[in-house]
Protein backbone atom coordinates (compact mmCIF):
# COMPACT_ATOMS: atom_id res chain seq x y z
CA UNK A 1 0.00 0.00 0.00
CA UNK A 2 1.31 3.17 -0.57
CA UNK A 3 2.07 5.88 2.22
CA UNK A 4 2.08 9.64 1.80
CA UNK A 5 3.83 11.77 4.32
CA UNK A 6 2.64 14.62 5.90
CA UNK A 7 4.81 16.44 3.58
CA UNK A 8 3.45 15.10 0.38
CA UNK A 9 -0.22 15.51 1.54
CA UNK A 10 0.41 18.53 2.46
CA UNK A 11 2.20 19.69 -1.25
CA UNK A 12 -0.37 17.78 -2.61
CA UNK A 13 -3.81 19.15 -1.08
CA UNK A 14 -2.09 23.01 -1.21
CA UNK A 15 -1.60 22.59 -5.08
CA UNK A 16 -5.14 21.05 -5.41
CA UNK A 17 -7.26 23.37 -3.53
CA UNK A 18 -6.52 25.86 -6.37
CA UNK A 19 -6.95 23.91 -9.17
CA UNK A 20 -9.95 24.41 -11.90
CA UNK A 21 -11.17 21.13 -12.22
CA UNK A 22 -12.95 22.53 -15.54
CA UNK A 23 -9.94 24.45 -16.87
CA UNK A 24 -7.18 21.72 -15.93
CA UNK A 25 -9.58 18.75 -16.53
CA UNK A 26 -10.17 19.82 -19.98
CA UNK A 27 -6.75 20.83 -20.49
CA UNK A 28 -5.31 17.41 -19.46
CA UNK A 29 -7.22 15.78 -21.36
CA UNK A 30 -7.29 17.81 -24.28
CA UNK A 31 -3.08 17.09 -24.28
CA UNK A 32 -3.32 13.54 -23.96
CA UNK A 33 -5.25 13.56 -27.16
CA UNK A 34 -2.84 15.72 -28.87
CA UNK A 35 0.23 14.17 -27.70
CA UNK A 36 -0.81 10.66 -27.92
CA UNK A 37 -3.16 10.45 -30.60
CA UNK A 38 -3.63 7.12 -29.89
CA UNK A 39 -5.60 7.69 -26.69
CA UNK A 40 -8.34 9.40 -29.32
CA UNK A 41 -9.67 5.15 -29.67
CA UNK A 42 -11.73 5.82 -26.61
CA UNK A 43 -13.73 9.32 -27.68
CA UNK A 44 -14.58 8.29 -31.33
CA UNK A 45 -17.95 9.66 -30.43
CA UNK A 46 -16.93 13.11 -28.81
CA UNK A 47 -16.96 14.85 -31.86
CA UNK A 48 -14.49 17.17 -33.95
CA UNK A 49 -10.73 15.66 -32.90
CA UNK A 50 -9.52 16.88 -36.35
CA UNK A 51 -7.05 19.36 -34.99
CA UNK A 52 -4.92 20.60 -31.44
CA UNK A 53 -7.58 23.90 -31.84
CA UNK A 54 -10.54 21.28 -32.53
CA UNK A 55 -9.58 19.31 -29.62
CA UNK A 56 -8.84 22.25 -26.82
CA UNK A 57 -11.98 23.63 -27.83
CA UNK A 58 -14.37 20.78 -27.51
CA UNK A 59 -16.46 20.74 -25.46
CA UNK A 60 -17.82 17.34 -24.86
CA UNK A 61 -13.55 16.82 -23.97
CA UNK A 62 -13.82 19.49 -21.65
CA UNK A 63 -16.52 18.11 -19.50
CA UNK A 64 -15.05 14.56 -19.69
CA UNK A 65 -11.88 16.22 -18.41
CA UNK A 66 -13.72 17.95 -15.65
CA UNK A 67 -15.02 14.50 -14.52
CA UNK A 68 -11.63 12.45 -14.75
CA UNK A 69 -10.30 15.19 -12.70
CA UNK A 70 -13.15 15.21 -10.28
CA UNK A 71 -12.58 11.82 -9.51
CA UNK A 72 -8.69 12.49 -8.71
CA UNK A 73 -10.40 14.89 -5.69
CA UNK A 74 -11.58 11.18 -4.31
CA UNK A 75 -7.66 10.22 -4.46
CA UNK A 76 -6.69 13.80 -2.73
CA UNK A 77 -8.95 13.19 0.24
CA UNK A 78 -8.43 9.12 0.22
CA UNK A 79 -4.65 9.01 -0.28
CA UNK A 80 -4.23 6.31 2.88
CA UNK A 81 -6.91 4.24 0.44
CA UNK A 82 -6.74 4.71 -2.99
CA UNK A 83 -7.19 1.02 -3.67
CA UNK A 84 -10.94 0.69 -2.00
CA UNK A 85 -11.20 4.27 -3.36
CA UNK A 86 -11.34 3.78 -7.09
CA UNK A 87 -12.20 -0.51 -6.53
CA UNK A 88 -15.47 0.41 -8.43
CA UNK A 89 -13.61 2.31 -11.40
CA UNK A 90 -11.40 -0.14 -11.83
CA UNK A 91 -14.02 -2.96 -12.54
CA UNK A 92 -15.43 -0.02 -15.12
CA UNK A 93 -12.57 0.95 -16.69
CA UNK A 94 -11.71 -2.96 -17.26
CA UNK A 95 -15.06 -4.39 -17.94
CA UNK A 96 -17.14 -1.39 -19.46
CA UNK A 97 -14.44 0.80 -20.94
CA UNK A 98 -11.55 -1.95 -21.73
CA UNK A 99 -8.84 1.26 -21.56
CA UNK A 100 -5.29 -0.29 -21.19
CA UNK A 101 -3.88 0.87 -17.92
CA UNK A 102 -1.02 2.17 -19.70
CA UNK A 103 -3.40 5.51 -20.73
CA UNK A 104 -3.45 5.87 -16.61
CA UNK A 105 0.39 6.82 -16.78
CA UNK A 106 0.01 9.09 -19.60
CA UNK A 107 -2.86 10.92 -18.14
CA UNK A 108 -1.30 10.95 -14.90
CA UNK A 109 2.20 12.62 -16.72
CA UNK A 110 0.07 15.22 -18.73
CA UNK A 111 -1.57 16.45 -15.02
CA UNK A 112 2.14 16.85 -13.77
CA UNK A 113 3.11 18.65 -16.69
CA UNK A 114 0.10 20.71 -16.66
CA UNK A 115 0.39 21.86 -13.30
CA UNK A 116 3.50 22.83 -13.79
CA UNK A 117 2.48 25.41 -16.36
CA UNK A 118 0.26 26.54 -13.91
CA UNK A 119 1.85 26.61 -10.77
CA UNK A 120 5.60 27.51 -11.68
CA UNK A 121 7.77 28.86 -8.85
CA UNK A 122 4.72 26.54 -6.49
CA UNK A 123 5.73 23.72 -8.69
CA UNK A 124 9.17 22.60 -6.86
CA UNK A 125 10.90 19.19 -7.68
CA UNK A 126 9.27 17.99 -4.34
CA UNK A 127 6.02 18.72 -5.17
CA UNK A 128 6.27 17.15 -8.30
CA UNK A 129 7.24 14.19 -6.71
CA UNK A 130 4.42 13.96 -4.10
CA UNK A 131 1.70 14.59 -7.45
CA UNK A 132 3.87 12.05 -9.66
CA UNK A 133 3.87 9.94 -6.48
CA UNK A 134 -0.25 10.45 -6.47
CA UNK A 135 -1.05 9.96 -10.10
CA UNK A 136 1.14 6.65 -10.27
CA UNK A 137 -0.86 5.33 -6.97
CA UNK A 138 -4.11 6.39 -8.71
CA UNK A 139 -3.12 4.16 -12.25
CA UNK A 140 -2.24 1.30 -9.86
CA UNK A 141 -5.45 1.52 -8.34
CA UNK A 142 -7.18 1.87 -11.64
CA UNK A 143 -5.68 -0.98 -12.64
CA UNK A 144 -6.11 -3.39 -9.28
CA UNK A 145 -9.34 -4.81 -10.49
CA UNK A 146 -8.32 -5.84 -14.14
CA UNK A 147 -8.47 -9.66 -15.35
CA UNK B 1 7.91 8.02 -35.06
CA UNK B 2 8.75 10.40 -37.08
CA UNK B 3 9.73 14.42 -36.73
CA UNK B 4 7.24 16.14 -39.14
CA UNK B 5 8.27 19.76 -40.25
CA UNK B 6 5.63 21.21 -37.65
CA UNK B 7 7.85 19.45 -35.10
CA UNK B 8 11.38 20.35 -36.16
CA UNK B 9 9.53 24.02 -36.26
CA UNK B 10 8.66 23.47 -32.87
CA UNK B 11 11.57 22.37 -31.47
CA UNK B 12 13.97 24.43 -33.02
CA UNK B 13 11.49 27.63 -31.31
CA UNK B 14 11.65 26.25 -28.16
CA UNK B 15 15.50 26.12 -27.88
CA UNK B 16 15.88 29.39 -29.46
CA UNK B 17 13.38 30.78 -26.15
CA UNK B 18 15.70 28.82 -24.10
CA UNK B 19 18.57 30.90 -24.91
CA UNK B 20 21.65 30.81 -22.25
CA UNK B 21 19.03 28.86 -19.98
CA UNK B 22 20.02 25.50 -21.08
CA UNK B 23 22.67 24.70 -18.27
CA UNK B 24 20.00 25.53 -15.99
CA UNK B 25 17.41 23.74 -17.28
CA UNK B 26 19.45 20.71 -17.50
CA UNK B 27 20.51 21.17 -14.19
CA UNK B 28 17.05 21.45 -12.49
CA UNK B 29 15.84 18.44 -14.63
CA UNK B 30 18.20 15.82 -13.51
CA UNK B 31 17.51 17.84 -9.65
CA UNK B 32 14.08 16.91 -10.36
CA UNK B 33 14.35 13.15 -11.43
CA UNK B 34 16.50 12.54 -8.78
CA UNK B 35 13.71 13.78 -6.08
CA UNK B 36 11.01 12.45 -8.57
CA UNK B 37 12.32 9.07 -9.11
CA UNK B 38 15.10 7.76 -6.22
CA UNK B 39 15.95 4.81 -8.27
CA UNK B 40 17.54 7.19 -11.11
CA UNK B 41 20.17 7.78 -8.34
CA UNK B 42 21.35 4.25 -8.54
CA UNK B 43 23.74 5.40 -11.33
CA UNK B 44 25.30 8.55 -9.81
CA UNK B 45 27.01 6.85 -6.31
CA UNK B 46 29.85 9.02 -7.30
CA UNK B 47 28.00 12.42 -7.17
CA UNK B 48 26.55 14.90 -4.78
CA UNK B 49 22.99 14.83 -5.49
CA UNK B 50 21.39 17.40 -3.03
CA UNK B 51 19.71 20.50 -4.02
CA UNK B 52 22.37 22.74 -5.73
CA UNK B 53 25.47 20.29 -6.03
CA UNK B 54 27.92 21.32 -8.52
CA UNK B 55 28.27 18.11 -9.93
CA UNK B 56 24.58 18.03 -10.36
CA UNK B 57 24.96 21.95 -12.73
CA UNK B 58 27.76 20.36 -14.02
CA UNK B 59 26.00 17.23 -15.92
CA UNK B 60 23.14 19.34 -16.35
CA UNK B 61 25.19 21.71 -18.48
CA UNK B 62 26.32 18.49 -20.79
CA UNK B 63 22.81 17.02 -20.99
CA UNK B 64 21.34 20.18 -22.58
CA UNK B 65 24.69 20.66 -24.57
CA UNK B 66 23.75 17.41 -26.35
CA UNK B 67 19.96 18.18 -26.83
CA UNK B 68 20.46 21.79 -28.13
CA UNK B 69 23.23 20.13 -30.63
CA UNK B 70 20.33 17.25 -31.39
CA UNK B 71 17.69 20.16 -31.49
CA UNK B 72 19.74 21.58 -34.17
CA UNK B 73 20.48 18.86 -36.28
CA UNK B 74 16.92 17.76 -36.34
CA UNK B 75 17.82 15.71 -40.08
CA UNK B 76 20.41 13.83 -38.76
CA UNK B 77 19.81 12.08 -35.04
CA UNK B 78 21.64 8.84 -35.40
CA UNK B 79 24.66 10.64 -36.63
CA UNK B 80 24.75 13.61 -34.25
CA UNK B 81 24.35 11.24 -31.35
CA UNK B 82 26.73 7.97 -32.62
CA UNK B 83 29.25 8.78 -30.29
CA UNK B 84 26.67 9.11 -27.02
CA UNK B 85 24.64 6.26 -28.20
CA UNK B 86 28.37 3.89 -28.08
CA UNK B 87 28.90 5.71 -24.58
CA UNK B 88 25.47 5.03 -23.24
CA UNK B 89 25.64 1.61 -24.94
CA UNK B 90 28.76 0.11 -24.19
CA UNK B 91 29.93 2.02 -21.00
CA UNK B 92 26.84 3.58 -19.37
CA UNK B 93 24.66 0.73 -19.74
CA UNK B 94 21.49 3.27 -18.16
CA UNK B 95 18.53 0.91 -18.20
CA UNK B 96 15.89 2.55 -21.61
CA UNK B 97 13.42 2.92 -18.81
CA UNK B 98 15.29 5.82 -17.53
CA UNK B 99 15.26 7.97 -20.26
CA UNK B 100 11.63 8.42 -20.29
CA UNK B 101 11.86 9.56 -16.53
CA UNK B 102 14.26 12.06 -17.74
CA UNK B 103 12.41 13.65 -20.56
CA UNK B 104 8.82 13.76 -17.83
CA UNK B 105 11.59 15.67 -15.48
CA UNK B 106 12.74 17.78 -18.75
CA UNK B 107 9.19 18.05 -19.84
CA UNK B 108 8.04 19.57 -16.71
CA UNK B 109 11.08 21.84 -16.39
CA UNK B 110 10.39 23.58 -19.17
CA UNK B 111 6.88 23.76 -18.78
CA UNK B 112 7.55 25.22 -15.78
CA UNK B 113 9.49 28.02 -17.05
CA UNK B 114 7.71 28.64 -20.28
CA UNK B 115 4.37 28.17 -19.78
CA UNK B 116 2.80 30.62 -22.60
CA UNK B 117 5.05 28.90 -24.92
CA UNK B 118 4.26 25.30 -24.10
CA UNK B 119 1.38 24.82 -26.20
CA UNK B 120 -0.17 21.40 -26.83
CA UNK B 121 1.44 20.96 -30.03
CA UNK B 122 4.42 22.52 -28.80
CA UNK B 123 4.39 19.49 -26.24
CA UNK B 124 3.89 16.87 -28.71
CA UNK B 125 6.50 18.07 -30.39
CA UNK B 126 8.77 17.99 -27.88
CA UNK B 127 7.79 14.93 -26.56
CA UNK B 128 8.48 13.15 -29.80
CA UNK B 129 11.79 14.95 -29.88
CA UNK B 130 13.13 13.42 -26.43
CA UNK B 131 11.77 10.13 -27.58
CA UNK B 132 13.44 9.93 -30.34
CA UNK B 133 16.97 11.33 -28.94
CA UNK B 134 16.26 8.54 -26.41
CA UNK B 135 15.57 5.51 -29.15
CA UNK B 136 19.00 6.76 -30.98
CA UNK B 137 20.68 6.58 -27.59
CA UNK B 138 19.57 2.90 -26.24
CA UNK B 139 19.53 2.02 -30.30
CA UNK B 140 23.08 0.26 -29.77
CA UNK B 141 22.02 -1.79 -26.49
CA UNK B 142 21.33 -5.25 -28.40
Amino acid sequence: MVHFTADEKAAITSIWDKVDLEKVGGETLGRLLIVYPWTQRFFDKFGNLSSATAIMGNPRIRAHGKKVLTSLGLAVQNMDNLKETFAHLSELHCDKLHVDPENFKLLGNVLVIVLSTHFAKEFSPEVQAAWQKLVIGVANALSHKYH
Amino acid sequence: MVLSAEDKNNIRTVWSKIGGHGAEYGAEALGRMFVTYPTTKTYFPHFDVSHGSAQVKAHGAKVADALAKAASHLDDLPGTLSSLSDLHAHELRVDPVNFKLLSQCLLVTLANHHPADFTPAVHASLDKFLASVSTVLTSKYR
